[in-house]
C-alpha cells in the first residue's frame, strides 16, 4: 500500500545527503594562483565548485568527495589535494 | 543557468556521469524531463528518499528507456494538439551502455524510426557497472571484466565492440554523434544540435569509470582526452546524411595534431594491464588493426 511518506515531491533532495563525509583527501584552492577559467566548476562532479558573479569562490565540503578532478585539470595548479584532517 | 542535477547525488567519487549529464543539460534552457534506465546513473540519483533531481525525472527498465520517453513526447504532442499545453518542452533519455548497446536497442531503434522528438544519451562505461563489471556489447576488446576475466586462458573480452553509433546512424536520424567530456565545449556544441533536432537525435559520451576501468578516479577527465586523442573513441558527428570530424579528431584528421600510441591508453588503465605481457601481443596486435579499420573507415566517412 503506497502512502505520501512513499512519493518524494520535492526536487533535489539529495543536498540534504552531505557525501563530504566520503572524502579522505581535501582540495583546498590557492586563490593568489587562480584565474576564475572555472574548469574546476565544469568537471567537478559533484556541483562542489561554489561561484558567484563568475568568480571561483571555493569548495562546498558538504558534498566534495575529494575525488581530485578539480586539481587535476586546474591549468595553473591552484588546487592542491591534502589528507583529510592535516591542514 | 538552473542546476539540473544537484550534489549529494552516490556516484562515486571521481565518476564521469554527473559531469557528462551536467554538459548535457547545459546545451538548453527550455525544459527538460528526463527518462532514465536501469543503472548506476539511476540508482545513485535518486536513492530513496531523497532524488538529485530538479527536473521531471521517470525511472524506467533497462529495455524501455526510449519507449518510456517516446511515450511521454507522444502525450505531450496531443495536449499541444489540444491547447492545453503552451511551453515548448525537450524530452532526454539517459541510459548506460549495457542498457543502450544490448538490452534496450530495440526500443531504441524503434523510436528512432517512429520519428519522435527526443534526445538519447549514452553514457558508454563500457560494461555493466552497477552490477559489478560485467561486459556488454560496448567493452573493448582485451579488458577485463568479471565475466571475461584476464587469466592463463582468455585475454579478457574475446570480442570488439559494436559500433553503436554507426547502427543509429544508419536510421538515418536527423543527428546522432560520439563526443567525450574532456572537449566539453563540442560535447555542449553537440547536445545543442540534438536538442534542436526536429526528430530523434542520438549521443554516444564515453565516460571514464575509474571502478570498472582501474583508474585513479583523479584522472577521469584525463582518461577521456586518452581516448579520443589515441583513436579509440572519435569525436565526429552525423548531421542529415553528413559526416563530420570534429575536436581532437579533426586534428588528427588535417595532421595538425598526432594520434597518440595505442600502449598509451592499453597502460593507463588496469582492465588492460595483463595485455603488456608478451603472451597477448597477438591480442593487442589483433586491437591496433581494429582501430586502424575503424579510423580508416570513419575518414573514408568523413570524405564522401
Amino acid at each position: 500500500m503506497s502512502t505520501a511518506e512513499d512519493v518524494i515531491v520535492e526536487p533535489g533532495t539529495a543536498r540534504k545527503y552531505h557525501t563530504g563525509s566520503w572524502r579522505s583527501k581535501k582540495p583546498v584552492v590557492d586563490k593568489e594562483k587562480c584565474i576564475n577559467c572555472l574548469f574546476c566548476w565544469m568537471f567537478c562532479p559533484d556541483n562542489s565548485i561554489i561561484v558567484e558573479g563568475g568568480e571561483m569562490k571555493g569548495i562546498k565540503y558538504t558534498h566534495c568527495k575529494g575525488c581530485g578532478i578539480c586539481s587535476r585539470q586546474c591549468p595553473k595548479d591552484a588546487i592542491t589535494m591534502v589528507e583529510e584532517g592535516e591542514e | 543557468m538552473p542546476v539540473r542535477l544537484t550534489e549529494g547525488h552516490r556516484l562515486c567519487a571521481g565518476c564521469a556521469e554527473p559531469i557528462v549529464a551536467k554538459q548535457v543539460l547545459l546545451a538548453t534552457d527550455k525544459p527538460v524531463v528526463v527518462a532514465n534506465a536501469t543503472g548506476c546513473f539511476e540508482v545513485s540519483t535518486s536513492g530513496f528518499p531523497q532524488s538529485a533531481w530538479e527536473v521531471p525525472w521517470i525511472h524506467t527498465a533497462f529495455a524501455t528507456t526510449a519507449a518510456t520517453i517516446s511515450g511521454v513526447e507522444s502525450a505531450y504532442v496531443s495536449l499541444k494538439r489540444k491547447g492545453k499545453i503552451s511551453e515548448d518542452i525537450r524530452f532526454v533519455a539517459f541510459g548506460g551502455d549495457g542498457a543502450t548497446y544490448d538490452i534496450g536497442l530495440q526500443a531504441l531503434s524503434g523510436a528512432i524510426e517512429r520519428g519522435h522528438r527526443f534526445m538519447y544519451v549514452c553514457l558508454n562505461n563500457e560494461a555493466y557497472m552497477n552490477t559489478g563489471i560485467q561486459r556488454s556489447g560496448a567493452t573493448q576488446r582485451g579488458a577485463s571484466t568479471t565475466t571475461c576475466p584476464s587469466g592463463t586462458c582468455i585475454p579478457g573480452k574475446k570480442e570488439i565492440p559494436k559500433d553503436l553509433t554507426k547502427i543509429i546512424a544508419a536510421h538515418k536520424l536527423p543527428y546522432a554523434a560520439q563526443a567525450s567530456p574532456h572537449n566539453w565545449k563540442d560535447l555542449i556544441a553537440k547536445a545543442a544540435k540534438g536538442f534542436e533536432a526536429n526528430g530523434p537525435s542520438f549521443l554516444n559520451i564515453i565516460t571514464p569509470c575509474p571502478r570498472g576501468w582501474r583508474y585513479d578516479g583523479a584522472n577521469t577527465i584525463e582518461m577521456a582526452k586518452l581516448a579520443v586523442e589515441t583513436g579509440m573513441w572519435p569525436l565526429y558527428e552525423y548531421e542529415n546524411g553528413k559526416w563530420t570530424l570534429t575536436g581532437e579528431t579533426k586534428r588528427i584528421a588535417e595532421g595538425k595534431m598526432e594520434r597518440r600510441p595505442l600502449a598509451d591508453w592499453l597502460k593507463a588503465q588496469g582492465r588492460f594491464k595483463h595485455l603488456l605481457a608478451p603472451e597477448w601481443k597477438d591480442v593487442v596486435d589483433d586491437i591496433q588493426n581494429n582501430l586502424d579499420a575503424s579510423w580508416d573507415e570513419l575518414l573514408r566517412l568523413t570524405k564522401l
